[in-house]
């Protein structure tokens, strides 16, 4: 409802990935290879405390000694993360106090995302985190928000400025040794943002960092802190979007929340990046850990449009500690060509009265792979707990495939939990009913699948949804021949 | 406006129209009556461009140009309307973005502008008002969970808002009781005028007596064995389609 035709027809114009390109920025590079060295010196160069250092090293340690998993539905090659560089940060070291002072080879990256800082600045409130690679290089409406104690910067400069904050709560909601990968995120990770509003404080405006990957062959590893206290109330987006390249790139960031007692915390993310080829080749690995923890009264809302990655693997989380706590899932998953997605969540009851909702749509098309794991936990002790969770396919062609895992495991009878599945195929009554009407085949296909995504795309503050629904459109060209 | 020459039609290898011939001026109402199994639906698809119906000989003239070789969406461009009758669900899509889609989409095929909010909404309220149509319903998902009658009360509705040049009324009566009936017909009167033409299929003479026709085809076995004025329809509904057979 909210685009226009005329950017619709646009779009539908543009055939290969629109933001498959490399801006040349001079980088700061580190060689590559992982070792005890390279972790002392990226933490080192980001000038951390000792603490860090340590915590870091001692997540590497724990990451040496496990293994990659394999329990998910996709197929790809292993990195080999001895031929990965861990560290990459534009050169320029100067923290910039104006636009003018950026690389102009960067603010034309921006442009071509459509996401010019200048824009952002006079549209709609967004405060705009921008990272590009590792390195925050521009913060906007800080002032705003620092006059309402809330403090939006990078975790670097958190870990440097904000340093018990970051102590107190880094690693309590995924801890370094909870997976392979959030193990690897706790040694490397480079740069992210971190975010904290103070007690009683509603965030004014909504929060936002664009992510990029840009400097070939670099891994990104992203981490994000964001702190609620309590009866606080913040919503964050989360956009991607990363140029195109031969060999496979590797993502695995780790996002913690923490909604402290009343408070709730909003967090959106449209995933856009670089998918591969229509053969298959290339594309980003995205291998995400993103977990919130919901103390008394609180509420978080993970809501995600999928569009991109060769390899998606995540499951944004729950744990509902809190009494009368609220989780909240909303997801749509593309996959088109060979794109391979593993995406749901996992909500984990442990308080009295605690509620969750889980709406999961899946889209496949081409001959990509589109699956949902989710799992609903209720504890032995979270009585009167509530889940509902509803997973929808929608497929696209005979080559595809989507796949529901849920597991559902409950210790408490007091507990109520709905789980409703539907598959759906676009057929080929519907687009000759659009045809005629004078719809053409994509625009159709546009439409039906926005409808089958609508639930979820509401969920999204209005400019994400218009910039998802734009996704949605290019993910599927040229699915339907 | 619609000249139909020796059409033959086949569905996967099965001739199913057998050399049609029908001739619709502006202004005109013509209804295609027939038993089951006639070929009625088969002529609708035909003129839609619905590619499972293969043309193996003829040609449709609309306006003067030869459409067969137009895809569906072409044929929506120059002004041919079907009124379906199994009009398809599509979730998730109200009934008001589908129109704005579809008005849109037409508008910029012909090179003209989008038409503004204001005026589509504005249009919307007039054509839903025409055909008793709640607000209500504008917001639902098109065709999810509608009952037979309101199906095809928004394919009238679709054709208000569109104004096309021909629309083909596939079984609009069925499925509809004679309240809504008379609703429907009383729409499709309204809408009608010196230069546009209707194609009223149908099973029954029902819908038109409040719809009159100015010409009545009885279509047997993929032809149109007989063709007279309104009083052929009377004539059927008393002696049956045997009697033409």
């Amino acid at each position: 409802m909210a685009y226009t035709e005329e950017e619709l027809k646009k779009e539908l114009e543009t055939k290969e990935y629109e933001y498959g390109f490399v801006t040349k920025i001079d980088a700061d590079t580190f060689s590559e290879g992982l070792n005890e060295n390279v972790i002392r010196a990226i933490s080192k160069r980001k000038e951390e405390p000792n603490w860090m250092t340590e915590w870091r090293l001692k997540a590497f340690n724990s990451w040496k000694e496990m293994e990659e998993p394999n329990w998910s539905n996709v197929k790809y090659k292993k990195p080999d993360f001895q031929k990965i560089s861990y560290y990459s940060a534009p050169k320029s070291k100067d923290k910039y106090e104006s636009l003018d002072e950026v690389d102009p080879e960067l603010l034309k990256t921006f442009e071509k995302l459509g996401i010019s800082i200048s824009e952002q600045k006079k549209l709609t409130g967004v405060a705009v985190d921008i990272v590009v690679d590792s390195v925050s290089v521009a913060t906007t409406f800080r002032d705003t928000l620092s006059k309402k104690g809330i403090i939006f910067c990078s975790i670097s400069e958190a870990i440097k400025k904000h340093s018990n904050l970051v102590k107190k709560y880094i690693g309590t909601v995924v801890p370094q040794r909870d997976n392979f990968y959030s193990a690897l995120n706790s040694a490397v990770f480079s740069d992210g943002s971190f975010c904290y509003i103070p007690k009683g404080v509603k965030c004014p405006m909504e929060l936002s960092t664009y992510f990029r990957i840009n400097q070939a062959g670099t891994g990104q590893f992203e981490r994000t802190l964001l702190i609620a206290d309590e009866g606080s109330y913040v919503s964050y987006l989360e956009g991607c979007t990363a140029p195109s390249r031969d060999e496979n790139q590797l993502h695995a960031a780790v996002v913690e929340l923490i909604a402290l007692d009343n408070a709730e915390i909003k967090y959106s993310t449209v995933q856009n990046w670089y998918p591969g080829n229509k053969a298959g080749k290339g594309g980003v690995y995205n291998f995400v850990t993103k977990r919130g923890i919901c103390h008394k009264n609180s509420k978080i809302s993970w809501t995600q449009v999928e569009t991109g990655s060769a390899v998606t693997w995540k499951y944004p989380s729950c744990i509902l500690k809190g009494d009368n706590s609220i989780g909240e899932f909303y997801s749509i998953a593309v996959t088109n060509n060979y794109q391979q997605a593993d995406t749901g969540t996992k909500m984990i009851h442990i308080g009295k009265n605690t509620k969750s909702t889980i709406i999961s749509k899946g889209i496949s098309a081409g001959k990509s792979q589109n699956s949902y794991r989710g799992l609903v936990k209720i504890n032995s002790n979270a009585g009167n707990s509530r889940n509902f969770s509803q997973c929808d396919s929608l497929l696209m062609g005979n080559k595809c495939g989507a796949h529901t895992f849920p597991y559902i495991e409950v210790k408490n009878n007091t507990a109520i939990v709905e789980h409703e599945a539907s598959t759906s195929k676009i057929g080929e009554d519907q687009i000759f009913y659009c045809n005629q009407r004078g719809i053409d085949t994509e625009k159709a296909i546009a439409l039906i699948v926005n409808g089958f995504s609508k639930e979820v795309l509401n969920k999204l503050p209005m400019e994400f949804a218009v910039e998802a629904q734009k996704l949605l459109e290019i993910s599927l060209e040229g699915s339907v021949g | 406006m619609l000249t139909i020459d020796n059409l033959h039609v086949s569905v996967e290898g099965k001739a199913i129209l057998n050399g049609i011939n029908l001739d619709v001026r502006a202004g005109e109402v013509h209804a295609i009556m027939g038993p089951n199994g006639s070929g009625k639906s088969t002529l609708a698809a035909a003129i839609a461009g619905n590619e499972s119906y293969e043309i193996v000989k003829g040609d449709i003239l609309f306006k003067g140009e030869n459409i067969i070789e137009l895809s569906p969406e072409e044929r929506a461009h120059r002004g041919v309307f079907i009124s379906f009758q199994y009009p398809v669900e599509i979730p998730g899509v109200t009934v008001t973005n589908f129109i704005k889609t579809s008005i849109n989409s037409n508008l910029k095929a012909r090179g003209e502008n989008e038409m503004p909010a204001n005026k589509m909404l504005k249009k919307i309220r007039e054509k839903a008002a025409l055909l008793e149509i709640d607000s209500k319903f504008l917001s639902r998902s098109l065709n999810e969970g509608f009952s037979g009658g309101e199906k095809k009360r928004n394919e009238i509705f679709q054709m208000a808002m569109l104004e096309p040049s021909i629309s083909v009324l596939d079984e609009t009566d069925s499925g509809l009781d004679i309240d809504a009936l008379k609703i429907v017909a009383k729409g499709v009167n309204k809408l009608k005028n010196k230069d546009n033409a209707v194609i009223i299929i149908t099973h029954y003479q029902r819908l038109l007596d409040y719809i009159i026709p100015d010409y009545v085809h009885v279509l047997n076995e993929g032809k149109i064995a007989k063709s007279g004025n309104k009083e052929l329809a009377h004539e059927l509904e008393e002696r049956g389609y045997d009697w033409i057979k």
